[in-house]
């Protein structure tokens, strides 16, 4: 346990976390979305 | 403890050591649920074979019907943003995110019922009104704290949420297209589930929002930031009251320049697809301009990020003028390099024009808080939304109708764009001039701190 979660606070794992649950699907959708505009360039 | 009260702004304070690296995920929680509405598009063409299933019966709904489903979210977004906006501020960002949750998810599972008797009414009533107010709510919930959180950095914070609604049509988009595939049989068009499963996980995602945002602790100030001994002349340490920043031109002159950079944009981003076939015929393919399309989204995502971070560094106002001054160059380039055949550079001129048409969303609320303080700027953030509903009206009727009427004055389709881009050109110009005029506010328009305390009290 880090200090930080002993004060009540944030952990590294709670931000990878956080962060990981909103970055996975946004880097989806724009991995998606860039497969698709590769279109233009064909 | 009530159930209820947890949502208060009160049990959302921030205990010491709370990282303000927590905020950012959980505004785009909600961001990238709301970004969604952006891909409503993808249900049209499928909800007018909900009875005809492999093509349209006489009693299936038509594309027109169809298409004020869109138009009424947006008009509730704005609406219910300048509603709400004070009872947003004042009553924390939990309480907001967790009604926007409800609204927004409840507004999908409303329109399947809609969809499983076949109303259309009700689809209105459900993801247009419901859910367009959970659109608003949801839009302006985390701004403030995001500007609470990072006094240091406001335009990186808020450019890191807006961002997130510039990307969640991205995310909708494919996952509305594969649920309908998989709820599709020779009996249904996979409508109604899909709207029931994008309502559960739309609500589940945004309530993970609502429970990890925390507002700073009364005089929070992050480690080693030290306001500027000179304030900058258009930054200010004062706060305006909601309602009071209505009666000032700077409010004005700030909705000005909102409306004519999203008027320029939010044309060409509904119009590309045709205008690059119409601009570059046999070269553009519709499979490519599907492809331009894309490309567009990307860019109006990142400029979201990059030009609410740049603005940090150079100021707001002088941003704006980027944003304006280029801007006219561009709109100007268009029609020549259509002409001449030169498409890389069309390309280039649309891809930079689309990431300052984000940038201007995710720049304004920082350009607020610098007019009108932290204390208000969520609540008078959601009444200058209404400029965007303005130029969601003004920019495609302006390209729309412009063309059509070039092409029927004979005008070949290549150069049927010609006149909207030197028009939008001229929007530019006079939101360069409502740019230029803006000065600081006049300190008779700021609060005292105790008439501040008393209306936190009331609210």
């Amino acid at each position: 346990m880090s200090s930080s979660d002993q004060n009540g606070g944030t952990t590294t794992l709670e931000l990878v976390l956080a962060w990981g649950f909103v970055g996975i699907p946004l880097l989806w959708g724009v991995y998606g979305t860039l497969v698709n505009a590769m279109k233009l360039f064909q | 403890m009530s159930v209820i009260s947890i949502l208060d702004r009160s049990h959302s304070v921030a205990r010491p050591a709370f990282s303000r690296w927590m905020v950012p995920p959980a505004a785009l929680c909600i961001h990238l649920c709301i970004g969604q509405v952006y891909a409503f598009s993808v249900f049209n063409l499928p909800m007018t074979k909900l009875i005809g299933i492999t093509k349209s019966a006489p009693d299936d709904w038509k594309l027109t019907e169809l298409g004020w489903i869109f138009s009424i979210a947006i008009f509730f977004l704005g609406a219910s943003a300048a509603v709400f906006g004070r009872w947003v501020e004042e009553g924390g960002p939990r309480r907001a995110m967790f009604a926007a949750a409800l609204c927004f998810g409840g507004g999908f599972i409303v329109s399947a019922f809609g969809v499983w008797v076949h109303q259309l009414w009700i689809i209105y009533l459900g993801y247009g009104v419901l859910g367009g107010i959970g659109l608003g709510l949801g839009y302006i919930s985390p701004v403030s704290t995001l500007l609470k959180w990072f006094p240091d950095r406001p335009g990186m914070a808020t450019g890191m949420a807006i961002m997130g609604f510039g990307g969640g049509a991205m995310i909708a988009s494919p996952l509305s297209v594969w649920l309908m595939g998989l709820f599709s049989s020779p009996t249904h068009v996979g409508v109604g589930k899909t709207f029931i499963v994008m309502g559960l996980i739309y609500t589940c995602f945004m309530l993970v929002g609502s429970a990890i945002v925390r507002v700073p602790p009364p005089g929070w100030r992050p480690a080693g930031f030290v306001p500027h001994a000179t304030p900058k002349k258009l930054v200010t340490a004062k706060d305006v009251y909601v309602y009071q920043a209505l009666k000032t031109p700077q409010f004005w002159l700030i909705w000005v320049v909102l409306c004519m950079n999203v008027t320029a944009g939010i044309g060409v981003l509904g119009q590309a697809s045709a205008m690059s076939q119409e601009m570059f015929p046999g070269r553009v393919t519709a499979a490519a301009a599907g492809g331009f399309v894309g490309l567009l989204s990307i860019f109006n995502m990142a400029g979201r990020f990059f030009w609410a971070s740049t603005s940090d560094h150079i100021g707001r106002k002088n941003t704006y003028y980027i944003f304006f001054l280029l801007g006219i160059v561009l709109y100007s380039l268009v029609p020549y390099f259509g002409s001449a055949g030169n498409l890389p550079l069309f390309i280039i001129c649309f891809l930079v024009i689309l990431s300052m048409y984000g940038g201007g969303f995710a720049t304004v609320p920082a350009y607020l808080r610098d007019m009108f303080g932290t204390r208000y700027v969520g609540a008078i953030h959601g009444l200058l939304i209404t400029a965007w509903s303005v130029a969601g009206v003004l920019g495609p009727v302006l390209v729309n109708y412009i063309r059509q009427y070039q092409i029927d004055s004979g005008v070949p389709k290549a150069q049927a764009y010609n006149v909207t881009m030197y028009i939008m050109a001229g929007l530019l110009v006079i939101g360069l001039i409502a740019n230029f005029l803006i000065k600081a506010v006049d300190d008779r328009h700021h609060m005292d701190p105790e008439t501040a305390d008393d209306l936190i009290g009331v609210g």
